[in-house]
């Protein structure tokens, strides 16, 4: 048994409900107790679909047990059959439904329909709703696709399909409009969109492709793998979410289509001249903590870090299945990736590595609302605002202009943080004085643990820079272990209203930094001088 | 039998219909009890998709450590790798040291762990052995296969009342039962106080040492109407129930407390004297909200079994046409002074098929459908206004100071689209 307060993604038949909702003429009908159709308004009010999911449930209820579910299940697929006329239908269980063990799949084939009716087991007790969507669409394909022979493609003009896109998936329906038209500006034609708008027919095309374009490997690696296996078809894993990477994606399919991209391409990105631009200079060495999906996860580890200049202090996700390429990515940035679905585990360790932003899911939100600290979402589990109405995508030239703004708007402004520097006890700018544009409530909480008020003085911006920067190592800062009252120094109190001088948010670093500096060399108590060496060693 | 049982409606004919039902499980009710009763944990023993529903039901990621959480089985428990009375155990014992300020922790009972026959009173029995009775654990079931949407509250409920301390006599006292918010439930004692009734207890209490007692002595009046095994459980107690209409608008919380009044010998022009000022204050507050909401049509989903108060509170003080009142469950006891209010030609449907019942609704083209969350867009799109009905569960509607606020929930609606030029 797992404790769980929140979690990280749905039971596998969500993602099942992901791919059929994002599709035309595939009907979902889910062998599930009364009370699982909450997952509607998932669709209905998250995403704000104007239409209910494309799904029938059996609502079985306790009465229903003693007799015949089977009955129900049947009668279930009949009744959505002959009202919705789907091209295709898909049915599968549900946990409890998997359980009382009633096989739709074998139902459903008992009832001789003349429609392909696809079963998808996803064991709701080992995996979850990324693995289930993973594994219908993989389903779908080879239903689709069955019984086609490679076709031969090299007479025709190059083109590709876009995979992976979902119902509910964070910013998809922006960065496939996004990633079609780079490819219409390539001169690269599109094949399919699947699921996203793709019907049942248009599955049965995508072996004509030259190149599966695998936007989210979470949903659509498998089925790319089977492609790439049964038909031949190149699978383009370049995920085109940042500026960098964008280009590479260009690279890639510019490569496999042998055609030269047109000049100047990149440029039609804001991200790299506002990035260098000078008022980002204070937007230098930020430590941002980053936790989402792997494929966000990594994408914006370099965008925080190459393309920002931020200084990455965590890397994590709650993608089990992905944990191998996310390890990867952290380790190439000298952190260690933090693996977990665990939502208490992940708050723990944003506390520990105390970054001055956090970009993660909703979850993380929370957490960093909780800490005071700043934070953008890039990630699902999403919630209702993560689905704006103006075009807003994370993938291609334009995603990479909104993540600047994503990624910057939560901060202080340049300007005001150098203020906030100097005039630390100024009344309105202070401690728990939240960014200007960010409006008059959206104070930050003071730090837990707050002792006397600071007294006046102007300092402290460099000093919180070098002592909170200082190379103190990801496990000492979480596991505090040699943090035990007899060890620890003596803080003299003209050094403690020194220490609080520094912005809170790295005020705890700066502290523990202070305290291995005296430790290593036995000075108690910490006076100001002591802070000072600290700084000075640790700008070494 | 109370005053209001006296109208000589013909009973309306039912639609009863055994489909696809679009309505929550008990696990539900979770969202408002935890806030109810402050010092209680509600422990889910189910599935991720459990969990999912608890934090998609309700939008309730507000909380930094909620009082509630679901001990997810795996894999290696259902194939018997792990004994889940062990594994249950190490959970609420790890839940319990990280939370020391619960003192009372449920067993949430659910559809898996009902299909699985896992015996969470057993547990809870031998949990509270191994607190040494600090928590109390007490356990009831949420499920779907069992429970609808606000029968979690009266499973939650009912699993307390064996455990509230026998009341002590000859005076009788009166239990109002139900959860009702805090400026509720502060209203009702001051009109209680000023009726002459002396001891008032309200389940749940807010804080679980505080449970009022129960037993032969005790009057018992039931606040929300879906509360029929706690109703049960209480008269096996010994208490004895004063039959009244929901206390939801100007009339019906009139006639809730002229019942509760005449069970105490009360006399009618005391309490006339009492109840006449904050009855004129709520009708005249209603006076807005009627204009807007009489003779429009207005069609009931199934959903919390507040549907049938509500259709008699908008058909007879909003002066609203009922097409169709869905109901998950009729309890004709329950229901009977609410029912013998509504319009005899009232069309009542318990039970669902939720598709055959959305043909029925745009047939019936009302001005105003009241639904879940899941339907609701849907209909919007179609060119329905729609009213959220959990709103109406999670918002303080009852007594005479709610009525207007009540009435304007759902002429909201109607105003936004009146409104709006998009």
């Amino acid at each position: 048994m797992q404790l769980t307060l929140w979690s990280y993604e749905g039971p596998p038949h969500i993602g099942a409900m992901r791919i059929a909702t994002a599709m035309h003429g595939v009907h979902y009908v889910l062998h599930a107790p009364q009370g699982d159709t909450y997952a509607d308004l998932l669709f209905t009010m998250i995403e704000r679909r104007d239409r209910r999911p494309p799904v029938s449930y059996t609502t079985f209820q306790a009465r229903d047990l003693g007799g015949d579910t089977a009955e129900l299940f049947r009668t279930a697929v009949r009744d959505a059959y002959d009202r919705f006329r789907p091209e295709a239908m898909i049915v599968g269980a549900s946990c409890t439904a998997e359980l009382i063990q009633d096989d739709p799949g074998g139902l459903a084939a008992g009832l001789g329909l003349p429609i392909p009716v696809i079963p998808v087991e996803l064991p709701a007790y080992q995996r979850k709703e990324n693995w289930g969507a993973a594994e219908t669409f993989y389903q779908l394909v080879r239903t689709a696709t069955a019984g086609q022979a490679p076709p031969d493609r090299a007479a025709q003009p190059f083109c590709v399909n876009i995979l992976g896109p979902t119902a509910l998936g964070f910013r998809h329906r922006d960065d496939v409009r996004d990633i079609a038209a780079l490819l219409a500006r390539l001169g690269i034609a599109v094949n399919v969109i699947a699921p996203l708008g793709a019907s049942f027919a248009d599955l049965a095309r995508l072996p004509a492709a030259h190149a599966n374009l695998v936007l989210y490997p979470e949903t659509a690696g498998t089925a790319a793998g089977y492609l790439a296996r049964r038909f031949g078809q190149k699978t383009i894993s370049t995920v085109p979410i940042g500026l960098g990477a964008t280009r590479d994606f260009v690279a890639e399919i510019a490569g496999l289509a042998q055609i030269t991209p047109p000049p100047g391409l990149a440029e039609e990105s804001r991200l790299g001249w506002y990035s260098r631009s000078v008022d980002s200079t204070y937007l230098t060495g930020k430590r941002v903590f980053i936790f989402g999906d792997a494929t966000h996860a990594i994408a914006l580890a370099r965008v925080a870090t190459a393309e920002i200049g931020f200084s990455l202090v965590g890397l994590g996700t709650y993608s089990r299945e992905f944990a191998a390429p996310v390890r990867a990515a952290a380790q190439s940035y000298g952190i260690e990736a933090l693996i977990s679905d665990d939502y208490l585990a992940v708050e723990a360790a944003i506390a520990a590595a105390q970054p001055e932003l956090v970009l993660g899911t909703q979850m993380e939100r929370h957490i960093a609302k909780r800490l005071g600290i700043p934070c953008a979402v890039i990630s699902a589990p999403a919630h209702v605002q993560d689905f704006p109405a103006r075009h807003s995508p994370f993938a291609g030239f334009e995603g990479a202009n909104v993540l600047f703004d994503t990624l910057i708007h939560p901060l202080m402004m340049g300007l005001e943080e150098h203020l906030l520097g100097m005039f630390r006890d100024d009344f309105e700018f202070n401690d728990t004085a939240a960014p200007s544009h960010l409006g008059p409530h959206a104070t930050t909480p003071p730090e837990p643990a707050s002792a006397a008020p600071a007294p006046a003085g102007a300092t402290a911006g460099a000093l919180a820079d070098t002592l909170a920067s200082a190379p103190v190592g990801r496990d000492d800062a979480s596991a505090p272990v040699w943090r035990d009252e007899a060890s620890a120094p003596v803080w003299r109190d003209d050094a403690e209203a020194e220490l609080r001088k520094i912005p809170f948010f790295v005020r705890g670093k700066a502290r523990r930094n202070t305290e291995i500096f005296a430790r290593e060399r036995g000075l108690n108590p910490i006076t100001i001088e002591t802070i000072y060496d600290a700084k000075a060693h640790f700008s070494a | 039998m109370s005053a209001c049982t006296t109208s000589p409606a013909a009973p309306p004919a039912i639609i009863a219909e055994r489909g696809q039902r679009e309505v929550f499980c008990g696990l539900t009710g979770i969202v408002w009890l935890h806030r109810r009763i402050q010092d209680a944990f509600f422990l889910v023993v189910g599935s991720r998709t459990c969990a999912h529903l608890l934090q998609s039901a309700a939008g309730v990621m507000i909380f930094a450590e909620p009082r509630f959480a679901t001990a997810i089985i795996e894999e290696r428990d259902l194939a018997g790798r792990a004994d889940l009375d062990d594994e249950l155990d190490r959970v609420a014992t790890r839940l319990i040291a990280r939370r020391p300020d619960i003192r009372l922790l449920f067993l949430v009972g659910s559809c898996p762990s009902e299909v699985i026959r896992l015996d969470l009173g057993r547990a809870a029995a031998r949990l509270e052995e191994r607190f040494g009775r600090s928590p109390r654990v007490l356990a009831y079931s949420g499920s779907g296969i069992g429970t609808t949407f606000t029968e979690g509250e009266d499973a939650c409920l009912s699993a307390l009342v064996p455990t509230l301390a026998p009341a002590p006599g000859p005076a009788t006292r009166l239990l109002v039962v139900g959860a009702l918010a805090d400026v509720v439930e502060d209203q009702f004692r001051r009109l209680f106080a000023a009726l002459g009734i002396a001891t008032v207890d309200f389940l749940p209490a807010r804080r679980a040492d505080a449970m009022p007692p129960v037993g032969p002595f005790t009057r018992y009046v039931l606040a929300q109407p879906f509360l029929g095994e706690t109703a049960t459980a209480l008269e096996r107690r010994g208490a004895v129930q004063i039959a009244a209409p929901c206390p939801l608008g100007a009339e019906g919380t009139r006639l809730w407390f002229e019942s509760i009044a005449a069970a105490f010998g009360i006399d009618p022009a005391h309490v006339d004297g009492v109840l006449s000022l904050p009855v004129r204050r709520a009708t005249a507050a209603l006076a807005a909200p009627r204009a807007r909401l009489a003779g429009r049509r207005v069609f009931l989903f199934p959903d919390s079994q507040l549907e049938i108060p509500l259709a008699r509170f908008l058909a007879r003080e909003c002066g609203m046409i009922l097409t169709e009142v869905g109901t998950p469950f009729l309890n004709r006891r329950l229901m009977a002074p609410d029912l013998a209010l509504l319009p005899a030609d009232a069309q009542l449907a318990e039970g669902q098929d939720v598709a055959r019942q959305l043909d029925r609704c745009r047939a019936a083209r009302p001005d105003l459908v009241v639904c879940g969350l899941g339907l609701a867009n849907p209909l919007e799109a179609e060119g329905f206004a729609t009213k959220w009905s959990i709103e109406l569960v999670f918002s303080p509607i009852q007594g005479f100071e709610q009525a207007a606020d009540l009435a304007a929930l759902f002429a909201r609606p109607l105003a936004r689209r009146a409104l709006l030029e998009v």
